[in-house]
């Protein structure tokens, strides 16, 4: 197919465009401030492809009829915000727990709890790793531009594919709403294993050295099971402290064993840089404005920026902070992005955090004005 | 040939999780046999189901039964199974739920999937109580009888969710009981060839909690309660049936009738969406 265009659109709209591409066929959300476009462009486009949209009754509904399409072999996903984020919690955990592959859309608002629906905050980036109640791990993206958007939605149904588990495309109310120019051009797509074992040999839940399970969808001859209670390799409950041991390994493994290769971040100026400013999502894009100016007047300063915000690039981090004497993260929040940061770097006093709290995103000259007051004082 | 001690309905389970976790004596083996016995009377291919249920003693059927299956959070089996349903409309997708699954934490979705005529047979155990938990009161629970969080009885009046599902749009809507396992399962029967949304509730024995507390001294003490309250009732309306337990709790379909399923409604909605130019 060859499919590339010019077009101009929010993010919402190129999250969309990628969805679509990357072979989602299958919605299922609850409307709400700032992601309520996915949802309406998805409900215009999916039957248009002889997809399925559905307006759940509410969040737990929408997470779980994602969780049931996937099961049963679609590509699936649903958008939200805090509110229903938090709602989703649960069923993010089944997602993972049951290793079934979905891709989560939380366009992060200004909160807590109800807070400014239409305005940006980066609260949530704790709570897309944490969530959901004990021992996992996730993948969570969070792109910058409308076009990273895009490429990042259909990396984000690679990797769940390819992972067999929930991605968390975190954005927020400046992503959400921000147009520019995206080029769509035909990517690469991945889709899940199929078992090549036959029924009565086969285990669901079975690793090889890829540490990622070969799960049949439903409807393949296979009669699996997939529980959320705790499991063995054939996907059944016994109340026992090895299949426990083994089964919590095995989620959290896949992730973290292959985090080098899911992975991404980007570094720049860094390599001389005395201050490393590290920002995610659009409030990098201010902090990469500002490194470039103060280059321009000599300043040695550099940016890391990671892009899969979990797996945190820990080790790149510590490379690009190799010379720097301040490590400063910004970000909207009280302070979230900054505990990843110091746990990346061993003599962690010399991060500092420079916490934004207005929902309108800082001017260059303004997060200078901050930074250098980290710097000098 | 030899001769096989094999039970006729044996291929249908997952031998290999046996025994079963239940207790003796309760109703929910009933439901299960049931169910078997009318797929298989039916023939359907046991590749095309799944079971899908959330978490409750009722929960547990999909870990017994050798279809594929989901056994997914408290609450949300209906979801699920909708998804799963949605995405491969070629299956028969089966929900089995405890009363407190279906109709108190997954209330809401059950009123919207009957509103929706969801394509999906629900068949809810109803034992006036939350068994896996260990006896609190359930939202059907009798005014008359005593639970371990409703020691001085409930404090209101219980649900019945005949009435419910059929008010929200529930187009086959019936009540059985462990008392009449032939009678559910030709129900049961007639679920799968219904097209849309299927209801089938199953007042069931709690012999070791329900049974326990309310003085019931054994599990033939608790199952005559329950073939003595439920009365077959045919051709009455959904709202004519009752739900006493002092005097009667009806019995029979109260609701059957055709309109197009949520599946066939979608199918309208992406033909249309096909004529639209980008
Ligand atoms: C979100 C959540 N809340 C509570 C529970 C605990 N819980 C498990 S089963 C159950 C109720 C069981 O009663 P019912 O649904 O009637 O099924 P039964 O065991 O009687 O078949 C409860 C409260 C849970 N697993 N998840
Ligand atoms: S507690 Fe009650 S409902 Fe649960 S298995 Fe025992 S008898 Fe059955």
């Amino acid at each position: 197919m060859s499919d590339s265009r010019l077009i101009f659109v929010h993010g919402n709209g190129a999250i969309v465009e990628g969805a679509i591409q990357a072979g989602c066929r299958f919605y299922a959300g609850y409307p709400i401030t700032p992601s309520s476009e996915i949802a309406e462009e998805m409900s215009k486009r999916l039957p248009q492809v002889g997809g399925i949209y559905v307006q759940g009754e509410d969040e737990l509904a929408s997470i779980n009829m994602i969780v049931g399409a996937s099961m049963a072999g679609a590509k699936a996903m649903t958008a939200t915000s805090g509110p229903g984020f938090s709602l989703m919690q649960e069923g993010l955990g089944l997602a993972v727990a049951t290793e079934t592959p979905l891709v989560i859309v939380n366009m992060m608002r200004a909160g807590p709890s109800t807070g400014i629906a239409s305005k940006a905050w980066q609260g949530d980036i704790m709570q897309s790793r944490f969530g959901s109640h004990s021992d996992y791990e996730i993948i969570s993206v969070y792109p910058w531009s409308v076009q990273e958007a895009f490429d990042l939605t259909i990396e984000s149904f690679n990797l769940a594919e390819k992972y067999m588990t929930p991605v968390v495309l975190l954005g927020d109310a400046i992503l959400a709403r921000m147009r520019e120019r995206l080029y769509i051009k035909q990517e690469e797509i991945i889709d899940r294993k199929r078992p090549s074992e036959p029924e009565g040999k086969y285990m669901p839940y079975k690793r090889d050295q890829s540490l990622v399970p070969v799960i049949a969808s439903f409807g393949e001859g296979f009669h699996v099971l997939k529980d959320s209670l705790t499991h063995n390799e054939n996907g059944y409950y016994y109340e026992n402290p090895e299949v426990q041991a083994k089964y919590v390994r095995g989620i959290t493994e896949k992730i973290k064993k292959n985090a080098a290769a899911i992975e991404k971040y980007e570094s720049v100026f860094t390599e001389d840089a005395e201050v490393v400013i590290v920002a995610a999502g659009p409030m990098a894009r201010v902090a990469h404005s500002m490194i470039i100016d103060a280059r321009k007047r000599g300043k040695k300063w550099g940016m890391f920026r990671p892009v899969t915000i979990w797996p945190f690039p820990e080790e790149q981090l510590k490379k690009s902070v190799q010379k720097a004497i301040y490590v400063i993260v910004v970000e909207m929040s009280t302070g979230k992005l900054v505990y990843p940061v110091k746990w990346s770097i061993n003599d962690n006093d010399r991060v500092k955090l420079v916490s934004w709290l207005s929902y309108e995103a800082p001017t260059p000259d303004e997060l200078e004005h901050l930074c250098e007051k980290e710097v000098n004082g | 040939m030899e001769e096989t001690l094999a039970h006729p309905l044996e291929k249908y389970l997952r031998t290999e999780k046996l025994p079963h976790m239940w207790c003796p004596g309760c109703g929910i083996g009933t439901v299960v046999q049931a169910f078997l016995r009318a797929v298989d009377e039916l023939k359907i291919e046991q590749d095309k189901v799944v079971a899908v249920s959330g978490i409750g003693c009722t929960g547990r059927i999909p870990q017994y039964i050798k279809f594929d299956g989901a056994h997914v959070l408290h609450g949300r089996a209906i979801p699920v199974a909708l998804g799963i349903k949605l995405a491969r409309p070629d299956l028969k997708v089966v929900v089995f739920g405890g009363d407190g699954d279906l109709a108190s934490i997954g209330g809401n979705h059950l009123m919207h999937a009957a509103r929706r005529n969801a394509d999906l047979i629900v068949i809810m155990v109803n034992n006036f109580i939350y068994g896996l938990t260990g006896g609190q009161v359930a939202p059907t629970t009798p005014k008359e009888a005593t639970t371990y969080t409703s020691p001085y009885g409930p404090d209101s009046k219980p649900l019945d969710a005949v009435k419910l599902v059929s008010a929200a749009g529930g187009t086959f809507v019936a009540r059985w009981s462990t008392a009449y396992p032939v009678l559910l399962k030709e129900s049961i029967k007639r679920a799968f060839s219904h097209r849309g949304f299927s209801f089938i509730e199953v007042i069931s024995q709690c012999p070791e909690l329900f049974g326990r507390i309310n003085n019931f001294k054994s599990t033939y003490e608790i199952y005559q309660k329950i073939k003595k309250v439920g009365t077959i009732r045919r051709g009455i309306s959904p709202y004519d049936a009752k739900y006493d337990w002092n005097s009667e709790i009806s019995l029979g379909e109260f609701v059957n009738f055709e309109a197009p399923s949520y599946y066939d409604q979608l199918r309208e909605i992406i033909e249309k969406a096909k004529g639209v130019k980008e």
